[in-house]
Order: C-alpha cells, then structure tokens, then sequence
C-alpha cells in the first residue's frame, strides 16, 4: 500500500466509516419500532475495529495459528514473524529506537503494574517520591499506591488550572525536591481530554534526576507520538482504543531502564534456562513477557497500526480536532451545560454536566436517541472531586466520527434539558 | 425523542427527583448508613427514627444521585413511616423483586401494605433497564444496612 498517497488525500470520513462493518448497524429495535442508527461517541472507553483488523485476526486463526516463539515446526515460525512483526510496526508507529525496547502486555494497566512492580520493586525505597497528576486514571494511581504498601514511597500529586490544564509550576515546585525519582503522568486525560506538554515535563524532570511515564493510553490514539522526541524514559499505550483487539498492551522503555529491571512475572517464554537451583532470563523485552502472549491480539494490533498509519496519525488527528471544535461551540450553546476540560491543547474528549439533570440520566436518554456516551466517575474519582462533581457525561470522538453525529449528540443533549425541565 | 422512556421517568419520578420529600439530615435520628455505588459515583446518607417497639417513626435521607436513585430515595421514605422493621424489610424485598424479576417469579414476603405496593409501582419501569436497576434499589440497601446497624453499604 502506498501511504503518501493516501496521507495526501483530503480526509474522507464517508469512505473511513465503511470500513467499520458495526457503524451501519441499528440500536434498540424492537418489534414494530425501527432502530436508531448508532452513534457511537464512547471510543475513549474502547473504540470499534475495522475490517482490517478483524479479518487479519480470523485469517491468522484460519491459516496462520500456532504458539509462537518456542516450536521448530513450520507453523510455529510463521505465527513467530507475524507475531513480532507487529513488534517492529509499534516501534515505528511510536519511533522507538529498536523493537527491543517494546514490551508487550495483556493491556494498559498491566503495562503499568510492570513498571510500578519491577522499575519501582528494583530501583525505589521508603521515602522516594513519586509524581502523579490528579487527573490520572485509576491505573495510574492504584499500582504506585500498591507499591507504596510494600515499600514505603511517597506519592505527591500535581494540580491542574481550572481548564484542565496540567499546573506547571505547582509540578516544578514538587520537582524541587530531591526525593523525587519518578513523574508518572498522563500524555492526555481520558476525562478532560488535557493534552500535556510531554516534551516539557520530561525536561523539567530530567533535570531534577527524576524518570518521567507517559501513560499515552488516550493520546497516541489521537495524535501521532515521538517517544524519543518527547525523551519519554516509559510509554504505554493500548490496543484496544486504537482500533485493535482487546488484551493487548505496550509498554515502551528506555533500553538501559528496561536492561536495570528483573522480571515481572515468571514463567514460560521468558527464561533462558530453568533448573530448581537457578533459572537465567532471556533478554529484554521477552524477559518481561511471561506465558504464552496474546497471540492473535498481537496481529489484530499490528493490523491497527497499519490501519490508522495508512490513513496517517496527522490526518487523524486534523479531522478530529474539526470535530472537537465543531461539537464544542454547539454544546456550549446549550444554556446550563458546562465543559469540564478546556485547555487550550485538548484531544477529541468532551465531559460535561447539564444543571439539574444527574449524567447518568443524561446517559440513559441519550442512549435512546442512538447516541452512545459515557457516564459517571471515568475511573479517575480524584479529579471528579477536584472538580466538584460526582460524574459527568462524556463524549469522546474517533476518526469515523462526523459532524453529523456531533449535531445527533446535540439535538440528543437539548431534548435531555427539556425532558427535565 | 424519548416517548418510550416514559415507563422509566414518569411524572411522579421526575416530580420526586425534582423535588425529593424528607431530604436532609435531620436534628434526631438513632440508626443512619451510608449507601454508595461505585459504578456511578451516587452517594447518599439514610436517616432513621426506630422506636423501641421497633416501628420507624421517621426516616430522611441526603446525598446526591440521578432522578431514579433520588426518587426511590424520596418515595422509600415516604412508605416507611410507621411500618415495623419486619414491614420495612419486607417491602424492600419486594422492591427488589420488582426491579429484577417477572411478576411469577416474586418471592413471597409476607404481608406487605398495599398502598406501599402501589406507590412504589412506578419505578417497576426499571425492570427493563439492567443497568438502572442499582439507581432504584440503593436507597433500600443502605435502608436495610442501618436497621442492621452496618454504617456503609455499597450496590455491588
């Protein structure tokens, strides 16, 4: 496939949407009453799969399948190249510097358990301070809290402004001082769609000593990402919100970081030899992938890759910040509707609350209309509170996603006001 | 838009999430839990006034929530002034089943009043609506979780 071509072609969301086999599928039919076309605004919490993906996964069961990565038979070494294949197209898609530094776990949150347990295990004792922000998700936030119970660090929160912009200079006071090993922080917030200065906070840290973790889970989604631009040391990202299967994460680290770490997990693939007085590990990053992987999620997520690198990450990303300023100004025309998240660098996510009516009735009503959207705390209650609200409801756009859609979502959310009113 | 959704949000559910009755922490009460649901966040705070006879001579509640969990809050206590904890147990069994079964597969709760019964009918609505169905029943839980002296409960 020739993607210069394809990247130089205006953007044509009619022709991306059939490539979505569920985008044409009706919502709440019933028996004498016609289905609402769906309209699917909740792809922060997972985003639908194209044809491409879900093909390549059936084709690599139907012809392809075999365990990976242990058999001399001729299955086992074609299932072993399209598998780490898919090692070198993430490598790419985030500019590492060599497939060696891609670690591929079961998701996200497993990616972050990683680091927390064998990074932090290895390299933080009682007193070090760690640098979360408040609009980290619960996977950002748990892990460090459990890794504080077995050795005593010291968990410090960055504020953000009141539009959801990361404080800065709060975080470069925290930065002062010299306990602090690790910034742990979102490359954009699932909840306020916050895009943070990657680059900019992985400065301020490095001069103070400190590591920097970018949980990219919602950004690399949106936006095309550098690691070695940004000197991210940790980056991950998962599979399933970029179009791929479910069960497939990635963590990305720094080679001479992921070499200073001892294995997270124990068991088959990742030894080099086993005996009952002492084992030998293989080399990074199979040394962090214990057990048999997610095989075919693996190809389903290098189908992803491809996917969205042949419509190109900048082209993505233009036409969904058409999209988020488009459905900002509409929903902010709506009296008693209030953004929660307006920062000035924002990935396509848009919270909101409505005066007098609980989101989770914003979310049932909605859902009526075809429209679907997310409801309630998004897994990030500390920055529910430091808001002020116990939910909100959110609509997180996609790159099938159209301006027709953003007015369906609008004329859903005003007949919401006039259900209560 | 939402003609069908009307089974779920009648008038009396929007009146009383609108406009809850016996809402806020009163100056005497002896038996209180707070009630959460992680799903959504909703939290609120059930109040009761049980006499030594062990009839609930008054019950209140706070907190926040949709219109359904509101409105169940509201319309709980309403039902439960002067019912006898046995009373009060017995109706929240039946509420349950209400939002969580088909009529032929209710379990028998022994006498229930029958004003109460009908009041609460209206959130029977929820019954179609899986994932509602804790809006409704977490005031009844957190109800149950104070006569049983547990001062927190959650949906789950």
């Amino acid at each position: 496939m020739d993607t210069r071509i394809l990247t130089n072609a205006p953007y044509d969301v009619e022709k991306v949407r059939q490539d979505f086999p569920i985008l044409t599928r009706l919502v709440h039919e019933k028996p004498g009453r016609p289905g609402k076309p769906l309209v699917y605004l909740d792809n922060a919490a997972s985003a639908q799969k194209p044809r491409a993906v879900i093909d390549a996964m059936a084709n690599f069961m139907a012809h392809d399948y075999s365990n990976v990565h242990r058999g001399v038979h001729y299955l086992s070494q074609v299932a072993t190249n399209l598998y780490e294949a898919t090692r070198v197209k993430t490598a790419t898609f985030l500019n590492a510097p060599s497939p060696d530094t891609i670690v591929f776990t079961r998701s996200a949150t497993e990616a972050f358990n990683l680091v927390a347990s064998s990074w932090g295990g290895a390299h933080l004792k009682a007193g070090d301070e760690i640098i979360l922000s408040v609009m980290e998700h619960h996977a950002n936030i748990v892990p460090w809290q459990l890794l504080r119970s077995r050795t005593g660090i010291v968990i410090k929160v960055a504020p953000v402004l009141d539009d959801g912009t990361l404080d800065l200079e709060a975080l470069a006071r925290l930065l002062e001082s010299p306990k602090v090993k690790l910034v742990s922080i979102t490359h954009g917030s699932n909840v306020l769609g916050t895009v943070t200065p990657a680059a900019e906070i992985a400065r301020m840290a490095h001069a103070a000593g400190a590591k920097v973790l970018f949980d990219g889970s919602q950004a690399a989604v949106h936006m095309p990402v550098d690691v070695q631009a940004i000197d991210a040391d940790f980056y991950i990202m998962t599979g399933h919100k970029l179009y791929g299967p479910t069960g497939f994460g990635v963590l990305y680290g720094k080679a001479e970081l992921l070499e200073s770490m001892p294995p997270y997990q124990g068991g088959g693939d990742m030894i080099q030899t086993v005996t009952f007085e002492e084992t030998t590990f293989r080399e990074v990053p199979h040394r962090f992938e214990a057990g048999t992987p997610p095989i075919v999620e693996g190809i389903g997520f290098g189908a992803a890759i491809d996917y969205v690198t042949a419509l190109s990450m900048g082209a993505i990303h233009a036409h969904e910040q058409r999209l988020l300023a488009y459905a900002t100004e509409k929903l902010q025309a709506i009296d008693g509707l209030r953004i929660i998240g307006t920062s000035p660098t924002k990935a396509a996510i848009l919270s909101f609350t409505i005066e007098g009516v609980h989101p989770h009735d914003i979310g049932t009503l909605v859902d009526r209309a075809g429209v679907a959207v997310r409801v309630g705390r998004h897994c990030a209650e500390p920055l529910m509170d430091r808001f002020g609200v116990g939910a909100t409801a959110r609509a997180s756009f996609a790159l099938y996603n159209t301006e027709a859609e953003a007015d369906a979502l609008v004329d859903a959310v005003r007949a919401v006001r006039e259900f209560f009113n | 838009m939402f003609d069908d959704l009307r089974d779920l949000y009648q008038e009396v559910i929007l009146d009383h999430g609108k406009h809850p009755r016996n809402f806020g922490k009163p100056e005497a009460f002896n038996r209180m839990a707070r009630g959460e649901n992680p799903l959504c966040g909703d939290k609120i705070n059930v109040y009761l006034s049980i006499g030594p006879e062990g009839v609930v001579n008054d019950a209140h509640f706070d907190g926040r929530g949709c219109a359904i969990s509101q409105a169940s809050a509201s319309l709980m206590t309403e039902t439960l002034k002067g019912k006898t904890e046995a009373e009060a147990e017995a109706l929240f069994g039946h509420f349950h089943d209400m939002c969580t079964k088909d009529d032929h597969e209710h379990t028998d709760h022994g006498h229930l009043d029958p004003e109460a019964v009908e009041k609460l009918d209206v959130l029977s609505g929820v019954r179609e609506f899986p994932m509602r169905v804790k809006c409704a029943t977490l005031a009844w839980h957190t109800m149950h979780a104070a006569i049983h002296g547990d001062e927190k409960t959650t949906t789950e």
